[in-house]
């Protein structure tokens, strides 16, 4: 049975890669007794699929994982037993169970959504300035075309973001994530929703990179907190994006 | 969010920065406001290193059982982060609160090898806490250390307020209910030193004053404080099945040198090889029953969720219930996702048996260690392992399928001769001609595979060989290119590896092996030069060292190359580890006679334990 796990990732856990995430999970399945499958062969592994790479410095409150499992109770009971086994800087949401023959998490994903807004210590002196800068943020993502240079191994390449950004908004931080309105210190942010994915992708930080870039201040990246809200993937009888958990049902 | 000792910026531009960042689970959050004691648990050395020693995770766990301490974690910041620290004046941070270590009431430093001492200079440095104990003052934590390299702790004793001399396990807690009362009581530092002198195991270097004969060996080491006992005498677990064992240790996120459950099944050694130290300070032999270590293994499994577990032990064959508790694991664990790690085993049958069932035969190799290449040289350090039974051992593995060998040796051990270091080439021939007589030509998968390495002997306090004289790193490596040149004139040269050791590193082990107080001058001039992380080859300098050396007038020589008279006082000498110093001298002269001594199990020696009452000193002995 496939089971889709949604989870975040935060706080000082924002510093730990990809791999260690995974390791984390391995570890979680055991202590939390899961009854994952293994892999054939001399050294079997768990059967688990990550979806996208979350880059090192990035929060998230939508990480997905599928795992395939020989039995499981109940949505709530996994996801409990999960939690009680793990951190909270990487809380289990939800556990949902997908058709067999949905494809895994990995090769699904097609956009993403982000969140972005000032750290604490990067918090301008006026709540004005905090939301102007982000009012130009937006101004920058609705530009007819988003230039930017990209390093490949070939060299340097010229390419334009703007088809892969496909919804941006700017405001109030806690209604751009009211789940989590408490969480920081900033008032405004902005939220774009980005191409993710093998067919194309566009990371936040290159949309960021380029906006501080074109606007030649003296403002670094690290002065803001991306964080991921959401992965989405192509329902196919509809061709609608839809978020990664919704295509898994409750058990 | 959380607070960070490091700011962002920093945390994304260094290599790993989960090093510093804490919040691994079963790491022990506390409220500040609600303890008496905050102590920093320190490894000298970076994270993936220090987070894989079981002792820390001992005592941290420990530690934190007691509601009135909170015990955290300090490693060593990696080159990419001290020049920023230094450069920004960002202090030193314990990883669970992030708070600067020089708050702490105690830092305690782990010291598991010698070239961990100028990290411990560093941790200090970066803490903001004077390198010398007798600059510190109330606003310093009590800076104390254990481990290993206590038993010898001269070259380092002014940098520390104390030492635990001993297994961590014991006094620990009479300190901490010592250091509470005196804070409360609003008494001085010395008063605290003063009552930590009274416990046993406990040494307070200041407490001593040593002189030195003009031929530069030590006159005399008296106390000057009288709270401070003549001798220090070693503390150690009398019951293993008592002994604490951490149910719940931390588990990185980020891969660490140790990432599996370990499970400690002895202390001690029961074979009395004359160079190894660890075989006598860990007198008697102590075994955990085997029920309770079943029961362990499927604890900290389900604590941890490791897909591997391994046993830890001196000489892991000469545990009692090995077959049995091997066995066990075996069947409980193997194929179910968790591995069995095998500790390196006498081969016999039993052992290629359990090696087959838990790893690939065609990857894994089989690991010998004769220590010396004659016999007579194996009779000198008195190592058990015979010529027959590496071949015999190694025609049982030929026809198991195994074809890769490794042989462990020392060169430079006392009374060594050419002949005895060529018989390093002649051993490993013979390991090689046994595979292509044993195995038929239609039944090999390629050639064998041996491979031979060489460490430096480096003579250590504690053991028969602390009299002896140590060679120079040109008499090092000429002997290693003896064995190299000699590997070479094999037939069988093809299926011969070779490798050996640094020289350079050595001889400095060497130093600090048996050093005294007047080296620490010299391992302070180091640190200032820039030495650091010198356990780590790519960043050990030996030029600074001679540099430092020179600058402190201090001979290499008068330390490592001088065989020491029988009489000689020796700075480790205050120490009281339990095994006689007659006992010891006596294997110095049976060394030189060639003689060996039975094992523990074969026969008592008598070399001064017993009086312990524990462990295989109490065991019946069938062969007598
Ligand atoms: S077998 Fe020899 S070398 Fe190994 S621990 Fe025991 S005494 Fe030391
Ligand atoms: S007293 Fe005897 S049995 Fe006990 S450790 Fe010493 S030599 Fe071994």
């Amino acid at each position: 049975m496939k089971l889709r796990i949604r989870f975040r990732k935060q706080e000082e856990l924002r510093f730990i890669g990809h791999l260690d995430v995974m390791r984390y999970f391995q570890k979680v399945m055991r202590r939390a007794q899961v009854a994952i499958r293994y892999s054939e062969g001399f050294s079997p592994h768990q059967i688990m699929s990550f979806a996208s790479p979350l880059s090192v410095g990035l929060i998230s409150n939508g990480e997905y994982v599928d795992i395939d499992v020989s039995s499981a109770d109940s949505s709530e009971a996994m996801r409990d037993r999960l939690n009680a086994a793990g951190v909270p800087q990487l809380q289990v949401l939800s556990v949902r169970r997908l058709d067999d023959s949905a494809k895994n998490a990995m090769a699904s994903v097609a956009a993403a959504d982000y969140v972005i807004w000032l750290k604490k210590e990067a918090l301008p002196a006026s709540r004005e300035e905090e939301k102007a800068l982000f009012e130009e943020l937006l101004a920058f993502c609705k530009r007819p075309s988003v230039l930017t240079v990209k390093k490949t191994k070939k060299g340097e390449k010229e390419v334009d973001l703007k088809p892969m950004i496909w919804n941006a908004q700017a405001g109030e931080l806690k209604l751009l994530r009211p789940a989590y309105a408490e969480a920081a210190d900033a008032a405004y942010g902005l939220s774009v929703r980005l191409a993710s994915g093998s067919a194309a992708n566009v990371k936040p930080e290159q949309l960021l990179g380029a906006f501080l870039e074109a606007r030649g201040g003296a403002e670094s990246s690290v002065s803001f907190q991306i964080e991921r809200e959401e992965l989405y993937a192509v329902k196919e009888e509809t061709g609608s994006l839809i978020p990664l958990e919704a295509f898994g049902s409750d058990f | 969010m959380k607070k960070l000792a490091l700011s962002d910026e920093i945390l994304l531009k260094i290599d790993k920065p989960a090093r510093y960042t804490g919040g691994e689970i079963n790491s022990v959050m506390k409220d500040p406001a609600k303890v008496a004691i905050r102590f920093a648990m320190c490894f000298p050395d970076v994270y993936e290193i220090g987070m894989s020693h079981l002792g820390i995770q001992i005592l941290y766990d420990m530690f934190n059982r007691r509601e009135d301490v909170w015990c955290e974690r300090v490693y060593s910041p990696w080159t990419d982060l001290d020049p920023i620290l230094r450069e920004r004046k960002i202090p030193l941070f314990a990883l669970e609160s992030q708070d600067p270590v020089r708050d702490f009431d105690f830092l305690g430093i782990t010291l598991q090898y010698e070239m961990c001492y100028t990290n411990i200079l560093q941790i200090l440095d970066l803490s903001g806490i004077p390198l010398h104990a007798a600059d510190r003052t109330w606003a310093d934590p009590i800076v104390i250390g254990g481990g290993p390299c206590a038993y010898n702790p001269e070259p380092i004793a002014p940098f520390f307020d104390l030492f635990y001399i001993g297994e961590g396990e014991v006094v620990y807690d009479e300190l901490l209910d010592r250091y509470k009362e005196i804070k409360k009581q609003n008494k001085s530092r010395l008063e605290f030193l003063e009552a930590a002198a009274q416990i046993p195991g406990i040494y307070v270097p200041g407490f001593y004053e040593v002189t030195y004969r003009e031929d530069g060996t030590i006159r005399a080491m008296t106390p000057v404080n009288p709270h401070a006992p003549a001798r220090v005498a070693r503390q150690l677990v009398t019951d293993m099945d008592g002994a604490c064992y951490p149910e719940k240790p931390v588990i990185p996120y980020i891969r660490t040198t140790q990432d599996r459950v370990v499970l400690e099944i002895m202390r001690g050694c029961i074979r009395g090889c004359r160079f190894c130290q660890a075989g006598m300070i860990y007198r008697p032999v102590r075994e955990r029953s085997v029920d309770e270590l079943k029961a362990l293994a499927k604890s900290m499994l389900l604590a941890t969720g490791h897909e591997e577990i391994s046993l830890s032990s001196l000489s892991s064959s000469d545990y009692t219930g090995l077959e049995e508790l091997v066995r066990f694991l075996i069947e409980e664990f193997e194929g179910r996702g968790v591995n069995v790690s095998l500790p390196s085993l006498r081969i016999d049958a039993f052992s290629l048996d359990v090696m087959s069932r838990v790893q690939d035969v065609k990857k894994s190799s089989l690991t010998f260690a004769p220590e010396a290449g004659s016999q007579r040289l194996r009779n000198v350090i008195n190592k058990g392992l015979t010529e027959e039974d590496i071949l015999k051992g190694s025609a049982e593995a030929f026809c198991g399928g195994w074809n890769r060998v490794k042989l462990y040796f020392m060169l430079g051990l006392p009374t060594e001769t050419d002949e005895d270091i060529e018989g390093i080439a002649l051993l490993s021939e013979k390991v090689a001609e046994t595979y292509y007589d044993t195995v038929p030509k239609e039944e090999r998968h390629g050639k064998v595979q041996v491979t031979a390495s060489t460490s430096f002997f480096v003579p250590k306090p504690f053991t028969p060989f602390q009299w002896a004289r140590m060679c120079s790193s040109e008499e090092f490596l000429e002997k290693a290119a003896l064995v190299n040149h000699k590997m070479r004139e094999m037939l069988n040269r093809k299926s011969l590896r070779y490798n050996w050791h640094e020289a350079e590193l050595t001889v400095l082990e060497g130093v600090f092996a048996r050093g005294d107080r007047r080296v620490a001058a010299v391992i302070e001039e180091a640190y200032r030069r820039g030495a650091l992380y010198d356990a780590w080859s790519e960043s050990f300098r030996n030029e600074i060292w001679m540099d430092a050396f020179a600058a402190c007038g201090v001979d290499i020589a008068f330390y490592t190359q001088r065989e020491r008279s029988r009489d000689e006082i020796f700075p480790w000498d205050f120490i009281d580890i339990g095994v006689s110093r007659e006992f010891l001298y006596r294997e110095w002269e049976k060394a030189l006679r060639e003689e060996v001594t039975p094992n523990c199990r074969e026969q008592c020696s008598g070399c001064g334990v017993r009086r312990y009452d524990c462990g295989v000193c109490l065991e019946e002995r069938s062969a007598r």
